[in-house]
């Protein structure tokens, strides 16, 4: 039922409303379930237990007592405590200043060690860089042939002197220190600028292999040494972690298959516990998802509070480039939106995968999870049925549509009038945002939002529901802000350490509305859809 | 800009979601929440008194020798594995549960630690909630009881024994041909436990095929070909790079029926649960291999250190393609398995083998009654 963070402390605070200030009594309730809520997510018990004791101190304190919304408050100050740990900012890689930069990767098995090799390669490359890949993995059947290939598709130079194993009954063969040291001097000799050294992946007590990956350390001396570790680990991350800076004293940490559905609460245990930076971030197959670590991103998805950000980039992934470029063009002259761009871009939100898990991404739709859950993907269909059972005159003009030709539509599309009119209805929304976003020559500006940039946190009995049947003001504000946000936080970030405020604000501000908005929203709902 | 436009129709698009919903009487939601029992339909004839028996239909480690060419190995039987490997498993676990019940009556501290334990074993909160629960109620039915043998009642409990565990690939020598695939995540050793269950199965003198399916991952295929290689097992692979993994899958199905092989086994590429289109390559992975052979056995593989994602990992690999089972691998790391409670009780789809160690025949079914006396220390 409350299955974020947010949302359970709103319930732990209902009762609270019209007291005047929150007892311990209370505070502990919170604390509880801000605990849970963070081992839901993977996060380690004894980081667990250090975080709540800090929350509950703050919690304790000025700040929260004298706000108007506490429970939002306590949220806005764990969001900041957990971006905090995750390391504020983001770090690059250190480059050597003469000769190449070393770069090691150490793991477990199975973390994607092979497979980033080859996209920190590829992401080295395209900055400039000259990488040279060293298989050093000599343990794992066919480990080495798996890197030659990565290598192929980057386009990077692989040195692989030794086969490895290539049977799951060999005996490794072949010293990977001194593949390792060759590898290096290889580099020196072809005046390769990076080299990447893929190491056999260990588990964390695994002893022999441990000292081989502290002796290949040692031979290299690399600049960095990155930790490699999937995002979905449980309680284990802590272990792992400390068996790794014990064995290679690891400079960095790049959490693998972020693009899974996992919370990642291990990324907040790895830092809290070595202390060091997660610096990069592997999100797909592909050799090009690989990017930069954002904490301010991370701290909302182990909170589970959407993230419009990462809605925003899988858009921009996916979204057909010519198609959007016609879209803006329109926009920008002015040129009224027609029920034919609604089918396109329907159709390219298609693209981007499910319904349901885009839907959950939007802050504050973890109220109406259970909707969402039942949410019918077969509803895009019929949408699509609709729109292209009609003419296209009627496409480009939706005023045409008299009874007779909506019983048509109805008809050919296997639905009824009265999903025909819901349809409209929603098309003619849709369409005057966009033409308050052409009027306003881009984003329209939002009033009644104090206009901070991070004010989507206005939004949470879903935002939907708001787009759907609030008054058009706010409709416009609602939607056309997040990706101005986002503009204005991919700004921000750039230079530096703006964006965790910015996300904070996010929490103060416009919580009020809610409950209201939830009630009037069943009410409005059923008159315009005239059930 | 155009984005925003994607995001206004996204928005109404769920708003008409939501008006659905809002429609829909409230009540469907709640009963699928704590329903995990619906999935325990499993075929329970074999009485839960004999525990171990389910595993390995009848141990034929004798005859298996004379199917093999001499340069191919004879895979250990199966039902021994277990008792060897489960000393591996849980020592840390056990040990710090037992230091709890050498106090004797639990303090509130008590309970906590307790609780601790068991959420570092990645049981989850929700599971370790329940747990902590029924111990109580154990507790205040039976004031003098041992609190560590109603604890281990209570794991059992949810690791229910009674579940059968053996795959369901039918007899061997019946002559059917029986399909098995393996799914699960990137990384958690799908194409090992793969090759470990075909020697499983040749130790049971069953006549084998591996499909390589994988056709994502570079070197997938050649490491299948390792494995079959070994056990003289064929593996049907993809003649060209990046092949559709289902047309592999069904030349595989193909060459199975075609050599009245008895299972074939189907490895698929590593995929994560939210990629939609991913997951609708395997759904048509199942399909295709049913027009040969409907799968008897889908089996997804979890990693022993995944966490709480490893549920939602079931659930979504459970609705492209009903799992039959589990395969829990890297059991002999630092984590301690608890996740088993926790997807069991969560999908009641029980785990029917258990990776243990890197060894050819490191993979060992499930055993319960084992498993939780391993948790508990003995």
């Amino acid at each position: 039922m409350f299955a974020n963070l947010s949302d359970r402390l709103t319930e732990t605070f209902r009762n609270l409303r019209g007291k005047g200030r929150l007892t311990e009594a209370d505070i502990d309730g919170t604390i509880r379930e801000i605990r849970r809520a963070l081992l839901d997510a993977d996060v380690a018990v004894p980081v667990v237990r250090t975080f709540t004791s800090n929350i509950r101190e703050r919690a304790l304190g000025a700040e929260v007592s004298g706000a108007l919304n506490p429970g939002q408050q306590v949220v806005k100050i764990v969001n900041e405590e957990l971006i905090a740990i995750l390391g504020g900012q983001t770090r690059s890689l250190r480059l050597a200043k003469t000769g190449p930069t070393i770069i090691m990767l150490a793991g477990l098995q199975g973390a994607g060690k092979t497979t980033l090799a080859g996209k920190l390669a590829h992401h080295l490359k395209q900055q400039g860089q000259t990488p040279l890949l060293v298989a050093a993995d000599l343990q794992r059947p066919n480990a080495v042939t798996q890197l030659t290939v990565v290598g192929e598709r980057a386009g990077v130079p692989v040195f692989a002197p030794e086969p490895g194993v290539t049977r799951e009954d060999e005996v490794p063969r072949g010293d990977p220190v001194e593949v390792a040291r060759r590898g290096l001097a290889e580099a020196q000799q072809r005046q390769h600028s990076v080299v990447i050294v893929d190491t056999a992946g260990r588990l964390g007590i695994d002893a022999e292999l441990m000292r081989q990956a502290a002796d290949i350390r040692e031979a290299l001396e690399p600049d960095e040494v990155l930790f490699v570790i999937d995002a979905m680990i449980g309680q284990d991350a802590v272990a792992t972690a400390t068996a790794f800076q014990e064995g290679v004293d690891f400079t960095g940490v790049v959490l693998t298959k972020l693009d899974g559905d996992a919370r990642g609460g291990a990324a907040l245990s790895v830092a809290e516990v070595t202390g060091r930076p997660i610096m990069f971030a592997s999100t797909g197959e592909k050799l090009d998802d690989f990017e930069v670590f954002h904490p301010d991103r991370m701290a909302s998805r182990i909170l589970d509070m959407g993230d419009i950000l990462t809605l925003i980039e899988q858009a921009e992934r996916t979204f057909d480039q010519a198609e959007a470029e016609r879209m803006a063009e329109k926009v920008s002259k002015g040129e009224d939106f027609t029920l034919a761009d609604f089918l396109s871009q329907m159709q390219q939100l298609k693209n981007m995968g499910s319904m349901k898990k885009m839907l959950t991404m939007l802050p504050g739709m973890g109220q109406v999870r259970d909707q969402i859950e039942n949410f019918d993907e077969r509803e895009l269909v019929r949408t699509e049925a609709i729109i292209q059972s009609m003419t296209p005159l009627e496409r480009e003009n939706p005023k045409v549509l008299n009874g007779s030709r909506r019983s048509r539509i109805a008809a050919g599309s296997g639905t009824s009038v009265a999903q025909i009119n819901s349809l409209i209805k929603r098309f003619e929304q849709a369409q005057q945002m966009m033409r308050a976003m052409s009027r306003g020559g881009g984003m329209p500006q939002m009033p009644g939002m104090g206009g901070a940039p991070g004010a989507f946190g206005g939004l949470p009995g879903g935002k939907k529901s708001k787009g759907k049947q609030a008054p058009q003001r706010k409709v416009k504000g609602k939607s056309g802000n997040p990706a101005k946000r986002a503009q204005q936080e991919a700004e921000a970030r750039t230079r530096g350490t703006a964006a965790p405020a910015a996300q904070g604000s996010a929490f103060g501000i416009g919580q009020q509305p809610q409950e209201v908005d939830r009630d009037a929203l069943s009410a409005d709902l059923s008159k315009y859809l005239g059930r | 800009m155009a984005i925003v436009a994607g995001l206004v129709v996204l928005g109404g698009v769920g708003a008409a979601v939501l008006g659905k919903a809002r429609q829909a009487p409230p009540r469907e939601a709640p009963p699928r929440r704590d329903d995990a029992p619906v999935a325990a339909p499993a075929p329970v004839e074999e009485a839960a008194g004999e525990v171990e028996a389910p595993e390995a239909p009848a141990p034929v480690e004798e005859t298996a020798p004379a199917i093999e060419t001499p340069s191919v190995e004879t895979p250990e039987a199966v039902d021994h594995r277990f008792g060897r490997l489960r000393r591996r498993v849980g020592a840390t676990f056990g040990q710090n549960l037992l230091a709890i019940f050498r106090r004797g009556s639990l303090t509130e501290d008590d309970w906590d630690e307790l609780e601790e334990t068991l959420l570092m074993a990645d049981v989850g909160a929700g599971a370790t909630d329940a747990l902590l629960e029924d111990l109580r109620t154990r507790l205040k039915a039976e004031p003098d009881g041992n609190p560590r043998e109603l604890l281990r009642a209570a794991l059992l409990d949810v690791v229910d024994p009674a579940l059968d565990r053996s795959l369901a690939l039918g007899a061997a020598g019946d002559g059917e041909l029986h399909s098995a695939i393996v799914v699960g995540v990137n990384g958690v050793g799908k194409t090992t436990t793969v090759g470990k269950l075909a020697r499983v199965l040749v130790a049971e003198d069953r006549t084998v095929v591996l499909g390589a399916a994988d056709t994502f991952r570079a070197a997938a295929a050649d490491q299948l070909e390792t494995w079959g290689s070994r056990v003289g097992v064929p593996v049907v692979r993809a003649h060209v790079d990046g092949a559709d993994p289902a047309s592999v899958a069904y030349e595989a199905a193909d060459r199975a029926r075609a050599d009245a092989a008895e299972v074939l086994l189907v490895d698929t590429a590593g995929r994560l649960q939210n990629k939609q289109g991913l997951m609708d390559e395997l759904g048509k992975i199942v399909r295709v291999v049913s027009k040969v052979s409907a799968p008897k056995e889908v089996l997804l593989v979890l990693d022993a250190t995944t966490g709480q994602n490893g549920l939602t990992q079931a659930r979504v690999f459970g609705q492209v393609a009903p799992l039959t089972g589990i395969v829990l691998t890297k059991l002999d790391g630092t984590a301690k398995g608890g996740i088993v409670l926790a997807v069991q009780r969560e999908l009641g789809v029980p785990v029917k083998f258990v990776g243990l160690g890197e060894g050819a025949d490191d993979l060992a079914p499930f055993d319960p009654e084992g498993f939780v006396d391993s948790l508990l220390g003995d």
